[in-house]
């Protein structure tokens, strides 16, 4: 949903370092991501995809190298919504500090594009491990962020609900958006550039 | 609403929900309470004692809310996502003790009065201790907020809460409980309001980078 006001989504790095722990996990990682474009993260346990995730959302600073983002919404193993919060609240909480206008209609077509329209009114704690990723998905989906960072999207859902996933990537690329996804799943990203670590 | 205001109004649901802060003020006012049992129904003893009583009462008990103050939303992510928002986490932190002050002092100022009663403090030892506790409260919410990102994660965190926490908030308790003379208080009420103060003014820039640390 990117407004056309923003700046074209985009994520460079350019040759980057990542240390964690005194160890370097990846060095020299050097890839542009162009409006439209997506990036599959692969490579096992450990080996620094979140870490790659978390540099690319400014969380983590690189030991060394350039990393230059568009605004982005990250979809981590943390689902940060308030458990005693029925789920429209808790994601209005954060839809409203997105500062995008009308956060009330831009939660509500989260919650239908995500199929979780029918628990808006069910505190966020009795969802199930599915159902508040998917809601952490309607987050992402709601924040008109034009970079998408998700980890592990796949945890958690069933295939229906991968299925969903893979659309709504889909259609983020088509508006303009840049996805990477960190994953050990297969996930259907066509054309999507592979970030083997 | 600006953001910083809601991210106060979320920490006051917080710290209400599932009476969150009546847990303290309930320990506050048992400890007042065990005083008379431990030394005795002297009248005279317990309003002289009475003003420490409340102020050590009201620092043991700002002891309890620390291990919920910056853990759990570490662990479930909150920081990442306010992070990745634009918040600098000074600013969290800043927004983090306010919250933990309004939710705290007021209802912990309240109890002291009950405190008073049960003690037999007079009206005007009563008054120091309020006027005292409104100048070092700030800076017990500080010190609670700082402490409570320097243990976030740890193993035995409410235990080395207290081991941190106690030792930094003693200069609160000398002025506090010095401010209790009515004869010479007022210059201990300007030096608990200098305490408070570097507390404050110090407390958001040590919790962010505590929290910044965790984060990585």
């Amino acid at each position: 949903m990117a407004a056309p006001d923003q700046p074209p989504a985009h994520l460079v790095f350019g040759d980057v370092t990542c240390v964690r722990g005194g160890r370097a996990l990846f060095a020299g990682l050097t890839f542009t991501l162009a409006a439209g474009e997506a990036a599959l993260v692969t490579g096992p346990n450990g080996i620094g995809k979140s870490s790659l995730l978390r540099i690319a959302a400014g969380l983590l600073a690189p030991a060394s190298g350039v990393v230059e983002a568009a605004r982005c919404a990250l979809m981590a193993d943390a689902a940060a919504l308030d458990g005693g919060l029925r789920l429209f609240e808790a994601l209005a909480f954060w839809a409203m500090l997105d500062g995008m206008p009308d956060s009330a209609r831009r939660v509500t077509d989260a919650l239908a594009t995500t199929g979780l329209a029918a628990l808006a009114a069910v505190p966020v704690r009795l969802l199930s491990t599915g159902q508040r990723r998917r809601a952490v998905l309607a987050r992402v989906v709601g924040s008109g962020a034009p970079l998408w960072l998700l980890d592990e999207p796949a945890n958690g859902l069933d295939s229906a609900s991968l299925a969903l996933l893979e659309n709504l990537i889909a259609a983020h690329r088509m508006r303009g958006g840049v996805v990477v996804v960190a994953t050990h799943t297969a996930i259907a990203l066509p054309d999507a550039r592979t970030i083997a670590l | 609403m600006s953001a910083l205001a809601r991210l106060i109004a979320r920490d006051l649901r917080l710290a209400w929900a599932g009476g969150g802060m009546g847990n303290p003020i309930a320990f506050f006012l048992l400890i007042a309470i065990l005083f008379p049992f431990a030394i005795g129904p002297d009248a005279a003893l317990l309003a002289r004692v009475g003003g420490g009583v409340i102020w050590s009462a009201a620092l043991l008990a700002a002891l309890l809310p620390v291990d919920r103050l910056i853990g759990p939303d570490a662990e479930a992510g909150t920081f990442d996502q306010l992070s990745v928002r634009g918040f600098s986490m000074s600013g969290v932190a800043a927004a983090k003790i306010l919250a933990h002050w309004l939710a705290f002092a007021p209802s912990l100022m309240l109890a002291a009065v009950i405190a008073a009663g049960l003690l037999g403090l007079s009206g005007g030892a009563l008054g120091r201790v309020e006027l005292g506790l409104l100048i070092g409260t700030p800076g017990l919410a500080a010190l609670a907020v700082t402490v409570s990102a320097l243990i976030a994660g740890l193993r035995g965190a409410g235990a080395l809460a207290g081991l941190l926490m106690l030792p930094l908030a003693v200069p609160l308790l000398i002025f506090g409980a010095g401010a209790l003379d009515p004869g010479g208080g007022a210059g201990a009420f300007k030096l608990l309001g200098a305490v408070s103060l570097v507390l404050v003014a110090g407390a958001p820039f040590v919790t962010g980078a505590a929290m910044r640390v965790a984060m990585e």
